[in-house]
C-alpha cells in the first residue's frame, strides 16, 4: 500500500522571477514557449518550462537547472528594452514534491486554503502560508504538489510536512 | 459480576467487552459502551469529588457536558495527567485511572470540608471585604493562601509527550450537534450535494436518540434509524463525520474551532495518532444543533450526592444500563420529569414521590397517575437528609409548611431546560427572551448560521427532527445546493410537554441552596449580592463568582438570573443575560499549540555556511529567526579571549565572516533609481555603474528605519542590503510605497536575501587571500577601489563582489548563490591559511564597527533618531526634491537645540566596560530624580586600543564633546570623557589600503 503522504525534494531547479507589463507579457511567450499564464494563480507550462502566476505582474518561471542561463539568456534578448524585470532566485528557495492520498490534510495542517478540486485545481498556483513559513504552492494532480519555499525555511517545511504526514501513516 | 444496579439488557454498552478500571485506587468494573460515570454509578458510587470553595462531598449531577461536580483527574503515567476532565465524558478504557480531586487526605474524610463551617465567614465577595487590610498582608499572605487553597485539579509539572495536529477544512455546511436535528439537518444538506461537516462532542453521534427507547422513526425503532443514518451519512463522501468533537468557540466570518479528542479514549493510543485535534472550519453556512439543558431545582442540600438531574437518570438507564437508585424521589416544575419517572418506573426503579411545583400538573402527571406513582402536585424540595449520599427528601408545600422526610437514595431534578445558545451567542447573535419557555431563544442572526431543534426552543423528537431537516435544506440552499426537498421524517413520538421554573421556588431557603455548584455559589449569595446594591448581572456574577468556574454556569446562569429578578422585583429580560465566552467546554493548551514546539516551535534560519561554521567551533546567537555564529573559540577561550583575538586578527591579519543573513533586495527597471532617490535620503542619480554608497532609509516622520549599502550593477539594476533585522519590513514599506505613492514607476522589487551567500573578507591582508580565487577582475587598490561592486568569478563560482567594510579595514564581501556558499568559504579560508586568516563572528563585527563609530540602527537608534542625530546628517541630500521623510527633516523641533546626538564615551578606568542602556549625568551627586543626558548605546573592550569604548546618544552631544559626565550605578557614579563617536583610524585611511 502506498503511503498516505509523500515527500521527495525536487530536482535541483532554475529559477525566476519576472515581473512584467503589458508589451513585456506578449514579448516573454516566445522565449517561454509558452504565454504568460493571465489568469490569477494559474500556472503554463510548456516542456520543462513552468510559468507561475503570482501577481498580477508577477510570475515565477521554473525550469531545470541546466536549462537556467538559455532561458535567462533567450528571456533577455526577448525583453530587452520593454518594461520588466528578470531576477536569478534560483538558490533563493528550494522546491518539494508532495503526494499522496492524504496529501491535502497534511498541507490544511499548516495551511489554510480549500484544496476541494473546485477550490483549488490541478494547475492553480499561489503564493500562502503553511504554519510559520511562506510558501509557493503549486497543485500538480489530484494528490500532488509542488511546495517551494525560501532555502532558510526550508527544513522548517519539511519538517513540519513530515509531521504533519505522520496521522496519516498506517497504523 | 454484574452489579444489581445494573440492567439485564437493553442501553447501548457492550455487555461482551467488561473493561477494569480504577477509583481513587479501587478496583471496579464497566462495560465498553460506558462514562466513567455510569460505571460508578453502575457500582453505586455517587461521592465522587469535593466543592471548589466549601469542600462538600458532592455527586454525578449530569450525564454529559455540563456536569460541575464529577471533575476527575486521569493519569496514563506522570506526564500524562489530565485534571478536570469531567466524569461523565470520560470514555471507560481497560486499565483507566481516575482521581477525584480536592480533597485531602481522601475524598471520604477531607481536612478542608471545616471550610463548610466556616461559611458564614466567607460570603459572596469575602476576599473583597476580609482581606483589606494591612494592604502588604493581601500579596504576601492573603493571596498564596487563597490560591494554595482553590484551585480544583493540578497540572501536571511533568512535559507533555503527546502530540497534537491541527487542521483547516471548509465546507458548505457545518452542523454542530449530532442529536436527532443535526443529523436531519446533515442528511437533507449531504442529499443536496453540499459539503457537510457533522460534528458532535460525544463519543458517538445520536444525541438524545443515544437514550431513545421507544419512540418510532420513518417506521423504524429509533435505534435503527440513527445506525442507518450514520451508515448513509459515512457512505458520502462530502460528508465528514466527527464524533468526540467539541465545537468550542464561533469566530468572526464563519470560522468555527472544533476540539477533537482523537485518542483520548483508547487504552493503547497508537504512536502515529494525535492524542487531538484542532479544527479551524470556515463554513459557508453553520447549522446550530447544540441541544438543551437541563436545569437544576434550587434548594437546600441541594448538592447532595444522589441528587441529580431527571433526565440524564433516564439516560443512564436507557443508554448505559444503569440504575441511579432503587427508591428515588422526583421534583419536578416540568412535564419531562414524568418521561423520567415512568422511564425509571418500567426500569425497575421504585418511585417514592414526584414533587411537582405546579398546583395543576396536567396530562403528564395523570400518565403517571395511571401507573400507580404517587404525585405531589403544588410540593417541592425543602431539604435533604444523608451524610456521603442522600437519604430522604423534605417535601412541604409550595409556600412552605410541614416538611415530610421521603426516604430515598436518590433524588432526581428537573426545573425545565435552557436552549444552548452559547455559540449562537459567541457569534454575536441577538437573543430574546420566551416567557412560555422561561428561556433565551435565538432571535437576530449575525453570521450565516441557523439554529434547529432543542437550541431554538423547538423541542420533542418529532419536532426537532422536522426543524431539523428543514435547517438542513435552508443551509445547503444557501451555500449554493438547491434543489433537494427535505423529506419528511416522520416520528411517532410522544409530545415533550412543557414547564420549567427558574430560581426560589416559593418559601424554599436560599441557604446552602446552590445555584452554581462548581463555584459553590447558593442562592444566598446572589441575593446577598442585590441586597449589597448589584444590579446588573454581569456584576453579580463577578461578585458571586456565579457562572465563572470552567463549566461557565450552563446548569446554574438561569437559575442565578431567576434569582436576581426575584430579589429586584423586576422581569428576566430587565436583567439580561451574562455574555457566553469561549471555550464551551475547556481545551488544553496543546490543542492550540498543535504541532508548534520542539522543533517546529519557530521556524530556525540556518545561512548556507552554518554548518561549516559549526565545525570550526562556532558559539551561534539567535538573531531574530536566524541562527549566527557569534565568536569562534579555541582552545577552551571564554568570549571575552575569543573576541579580542578575532578583531586583532582582523585589524593586523585577515578575518573571514558570513554576512549571509544581511538583507538583499535586486531593484530594476528603467526607474529604479528614481525609485531609490525618492525612498533614501541620499542622493542616486549620479552613483556610476560599479560603485556602491552608503544608504540611509527614513520613516515618513524623519526617523531612521535602516540602513546598509547600495551598489549599482548596471543603469537599471540595483543591489540593495539591508540590515539582518530589516529585511522583511524594508521590503515591504518599499512595497508599500512603489504601489501605493508612485505606481507609475517602472521598476520591481525582488528579495535575494536567500539568493546569495555572503562572505566577508576583512583585514590588511584581504587582498592578498581574495585575489588568486578572483577571475575576470582586477581588485588592485586602483582599479577596483573602496566602495566598488562588480560581477566576476570566485572560487569558480559567479560571484557580486562588493569591496567594502563594516571593519573599517580593507575589505570585501563575495556574494556568491547560496548554494555555492560553503565551498566558497572552504576556498576562500583555505586560501586564508597561508595569512592566517580567522574566522570571526558577530561579537567582534560588532566591536569592531563600534571602533569606527559605525552604528547599528535599532541599536544606536531607538525610532527617535534623525540621520543628524545618529552622526550620519552627512548622507541626506537637501536638495532633492523629495524623499519619504524630507517634510518631517525640515520641521524645526527636528534640529532643535538639546536632541540627543552620537558620541563616543571613553571609561577613566580603561578596564571598566560600561553598560548598555545606563544612563548619563552631569552631576552624580543630585537628587534623584536625576535629569537625563543621554544613554549608553554600544559598549566593549577594544582590544586594539586596550581600552574599553562606548557610544552613546547624548543630548547636544557634539558640543559635549571633551567634558566629563557620569554614569550612576548601584555601585557608585562612573566618570567618563565624552569623546567623538570614530576611535580607530579617524582619517580612514586603513580603508583606502
Amino acid at each position: 500500500m502506498p503511503d498516505a503522504v509523500t515527500l521527495a525534494p525536487a530536482a535541483p531547479s532554475a529559477r525566476f522571477t519576472l515581473r512584467a507589463r503589458a508589451a513585456a507579457i506578449a514579448a516573454a511567450a516566445a522565449p517561454l514557449g509558452t504565454g504568460l499564464p493571465e489568469v490569477a494563480c494559474r500556472a503554463a507550462t510548456a516542456g520543462v518550462v513552468a510559468a507561475l502566476w503570482l501577481g498580477p505582474d508577477e510570475w515565477l518561471l521554473l525550469a531545470p537547472e541546466a536549462e537556467g542561463p538559455a532561458l535567462a539568456a533567450r528571456l533577455a534578448a526577448a525583453l530587452d528594452g520593454l518594461p520588466h524585470a528578470l531576477v536569478d532566485v534560483g538558490h533563493r528557495q528550494g522546491g518539494l514534491l508532495l503526494g499522496g492520498p492524504a496529501a491535502t490534510e497534511a498541507l490544511n495542517a499548516g495551511c489554510p486554503l480549500d484544496f476541494d478540486p473546485d477550490a483549488f485545481p490541478i494547475g492553480m498556483c499561489t503564493r500562502t502560508v503553511l504554519a510559520k513559513a511562506e510558501i509557493v504552492l503549486w497543485r500538480l494532480g489530484a494528490e500532488s504538489f509542488r511546495v517551494e519555499a525560501a532555502r532558510s525555511f526550508m527544513p522548517y517545511v519539511r519538517q513540519f510536512l513530515e509531521e504533519a504526514g505522520r496521522a496519516f501513516a498506517a497504523a | 459480576m454484574i452489579s444489581s444496579l445494573r440492567t439485564e439488557s437493553g442501553g447501548r454498552i457492550d455487555r461482551t467487552h467488561p473493561l477494569r478500571f480504577t477509583f481513587d485506587g479501587r478496583a471496579h468494573y464497566g462495560f465498553a459502551g460506558d462514562t466513567l460515570a455510569s460505571a460508578l454509578l453502575a457500582d453505586g458510587v455517587h461521592l465522587v469529588g469535593r466543592s471548589f470553595k466549601y469542600h462538600r462531598p458532592r455527586g454525578i449531577l449530569s450525564a454529559g457536558s455540563d456536569e460541575p461536580n464529577a471533575l476527575v483527574t486521569i493519569a496514563r503515567d506522570i506526564a500524562r495527567t489530565a485534571p478536570n476532565l469531567r466524569a461523565t465524558q470520560v470514555e471507560l478504557y481497560q486499565g483507566l485511572a481516575a482521581e477525584s480531586q480536592n480533597r485531602w487526605p481522601s475524598l471520604g474524610f477531607d481536612v478542608g470540608i471545616v471550610n463548610d463551617a466556616l461559611a458564614p465567614l466567607l460570603p459572596a465577595g469575602f476576599y473583597y471585604k476580609t482581606f483589606k487590610w494591612p494592604a502588604w498582608a493581601w500579596h504576601k499572605l492573603y493571596e498564596p493562601a487563597i490560591r494554595a487553597a482553590a484551585g480544583l485539579g493540578r497540572a501536571p509539572t511533568r512535559p507533555d509527550p503527546d502530540r497534537y495536529a491541527n487542521r483547516f477544512a471548509h465546507c458548505d455546511v457545518l452542523v454542530i450537534g449530532a442529536g436527532p436535528a443535526g443529523l436531519a439537518a446533515a442528511l437533507v444538506a449531504a442529499d443536496a450535494g453540499a459539503r457537510v461537516i457533522l460534528c458532535d462532542e460525544q463519543a458517538e453521534p445520536g444525541g438524545s436518540l443515544l437514550a431513545e427507547s421507544s419512540a418510532m422513526i420513518d417506521g423504524r425503532p429509533a435505534q435503527a434509524w440513527l445506525a442507518d443514518t450514520i451508515a448513509a451519512l459515512g457512505r458520502t463522501r462530502r460528508v465528514t463525520l466527527l464524533p468526540r468533537t467539541t465545537a468550542f468557540g464561533y469566530f468572526a466570518h464563519n470560522m468555527v474551532g472544533l476540539a477533537e479528542r482523537v485518542t483520548d479514549h483508547l487504552a493503547a493510543p497508537p504512536p502515529h495518532l494525535p492524542r487531538e485535534r484542532l479544527w479551524q472550519v470556515r463554513a459557508k453556512e453553520v447549522v446550530l444543533a447544540a441541544g438543551a439543558l437541563e436545569r437544576p431545582l434550587v434548594f437546600r442540600n441541594n448538592d447532595r450526592p444522589g441528587v441529580m438531574l431527571a433526565d440524564a437518570a433516564r439516560t443512564y438507564l436507557a443508554r448505559y444500563g444503569v440504575r441511579v437508585g432503587r427508591r428515588v424521589v422526583i421534583a419536578t416544575a416540568h412535564d419531562s420529569g414524568y418521561r423520567a419517572a415512568l422511564a425509571l418506573h418500567a426500569g425497575g426503579v421504585a418511585i417514592a414521590a414526584i414533587a411537582d411545583v405546579r398546583a395543576e400538573p396536567g396530562a403528564a402527571a395523570e400518565a403517571a397517575r395511571a401507573v400507580g406513582l404517587a404525585v405531589r402536585a403544588g410540593s417541592v424540595v425543602a431539604t435533604t437528609g444523608g451524610r456521603r449520599r442522600v437519604a430522604w427528601a423534605g417535601l412541604m408545600p409550595v409556600g412552605g409548611g410541614a416538611v415530610e422526610a421521603v426516604p430515598c437514595d436518590a433524588l432526581l431534578m428537573c426545573g425545565g431546560w435552557t436552549p444552548s445558545v452559547h455559540l449562537f451567542s459567541q457569534s454575536r447573535g441577538k437573543l430574546r427572551f420566551e416567557p412560555d419557555l422561561q428561556a433565551f431563544v435565538p432571535n437576530l442572526s449575525v453570521e450565516r448560521e441557523r439554529s434547529a431543534g432543542a437550541c431554538r426552543g423547538v423541542f420533542g423528537l418529532a419536532a426537532a427532527l422536522a426543524d431539523g431537516a428543514a435547517a438542513g435544506e435552508a443551509a445547503a440552499k444557501a451555500a449554493g445546493h438547491g434543489g433537494a426537498k427535505a423529506p419528511r421524517v416522520a416520528s411517532d413520538a410522544a409530545g415533550f410537554g412543557s414547564g420549567g421554573m427558574l430560581g426560589l421556588a416559593e418559601g424554599v431557603a436560599a441557604t446552602k441552596a446552590f445555584v452554581d455548584f462548581q463555584n459553590d455559589v447558593t442562592a444566598k449569595d446572589v441575593k446577598l449580592a442585590t441586597r449589597e446594591g448589584f444590579r446588573s448581572i454581569e456584576h453579580v456574577k463577578r461578585y458571586t463568582t456565579t457562572g465563572m468556574a470552567t463549566d461557565q454556569g450552563k446548569t446554574s446562569n438561569m437559575n442565578a438570573l431567576g434569582i436576581v429578578a426575584a430579589s429586584l422585583d423586576t422581569s428576566i429580560p430587565q436583567v439580561g443575560l451574562t455574555t457566553f465566552r469561549m471555550p464551551y467546554t475547556p481545551v488544553t493548551f496543546g490543542s492550540f499549540a498543535g504541532l508548534a514546539r520542539g522543533d517546529l516551535f519557530e521556524p530556525v534560519r540556518r545561512t548556507p555556511i552554518h554548518d561549516r561554521a559549526a565545525a570550526q567551533g562556532a558559539v551561534f546567537e539567535n538573531v531574530g529567526q536566524w541562527q549566527r555564529a557569534r565568536y569562534f573559540p579555541r582552545d577552551g577561550e571564554d568570549m571575552h579571549a575569543a573576541v579580542a583575538r578575532e578583531c586583532l586578527a582582523v585589524r593586523t591579519g585577515v578575518g573571514v565572516f558570513d554576512g549571509s543573513t544581511l538583507g538583499k533586495i535586486e531593484i530594476v527597471g528603467r526607474d529604479a533609481a528614481e525609485f531609490l532617490n525618492r525612498m533614501y535620503v541620499n542622493a542616486w542619480s549620479k552613483l556610476g555603474i560599479g560603485r556602491c554608497r552608503y544608504g540611509i532609509l527614513c520613516r515618513e516622520d524623519g526617523f531612521v528605519a535602516d540602513d546598509g549599502v547600495v551598489g549599482r550593477l548596471a543603469a537599471d539594476r540595483f543591489h540593495v542590503t539591508t540590515t539582518t533585522g530589516g529585511a522583511a519590513r524594508v521590503l515591504a514599506m518599499m512595497e508599500d510605497y512603489l504601489q501605493t505613492e508612485w505606481p507609475e514607476l517602472e521598476v520591481w522589487l525582488t528579495s535575494i536575501t536567500e539568493q546569495w551567500a555572503v562572505i566577508a573578507v576583512q583585514g590588511p591582508r584581504a587582498r592578498e587571500v581574495l585575489a588568486p580565487l578572483v577571475e575576470g577582475l582586477d581588485i588592485s587598490r586602483a582599479a577596483f577601489p573602496h566602495m566598488s561592486v562588480a560581477e566576476c568569478q570566485v572560487a569558480g563560482v559567479t560571484a557580486r563582489l562588493f569591496r567594502v567594510s563594516f571593519t573599517g579595514e580593507l575589505g570585501f564581501e563575495i556574494n556568491v548563490p547560496a548554494g555555492h556558499g560553503a565551498a566558497v568559504w572552504d576556498s576562500v579560508v583555505a586560501a586564508g591559511q597561508a595569512h592566517g586568516i580567522v574566522p570571526y563572528g558577530t561579537e567582534a563585527m560588532h566591536v569592531l564597527r563600534a571602533e569606527k563609530g559605525y552604528i547599528i540602527v535599532g541599536q544606536e537608534t531607538d525610532g527617535t533618531a534623525t540621520p543628524d542625530d545618529a552622526g550620519v546628517g552627512w548622507a541626506v541630500a537637501k536638495s532633492k526634491p523629495d524623499f519619504v521623510g524630507k517634510r518631517s527633516l525640515a520641521r524645526a523641533a527636528m534640529a532643535a537645540a538639546g536632541r540627543r546626538q552620537l558620541v563616543g564615551l571613553l571609561t577613566e578606568d580603561p578596564h571598566l566596560v560600561l553598560e548598555e542602556g545606563a544612563q548619563l549625568v552631569d552631576d552624580p551627586q543630585q537628587a534623584v530624580p536625576m535629569r537625563l543626558l543621554g544613554h549608553v548605546t554600544s559598549a566593549y573592550f577594544s582590544a586594539s586600543l586596550g581600552h574599553s569604548i562606548a557610544l552613546a546618544m547624548l543630548a547636544d552631544g557634539r558640543a559635549r564633546q571633551g567634558s566629563r559626565l557620569f554614569v550612576p550605578m548601584p555601585g557608585g557614579a562612573i566618570p567618563v570623557q565624552v569623546t567623538a563617536p570614530v576611535f580607530y583610524d579617524p582619517q580612514g585611511v586603513r580603508l583606502d589600503a
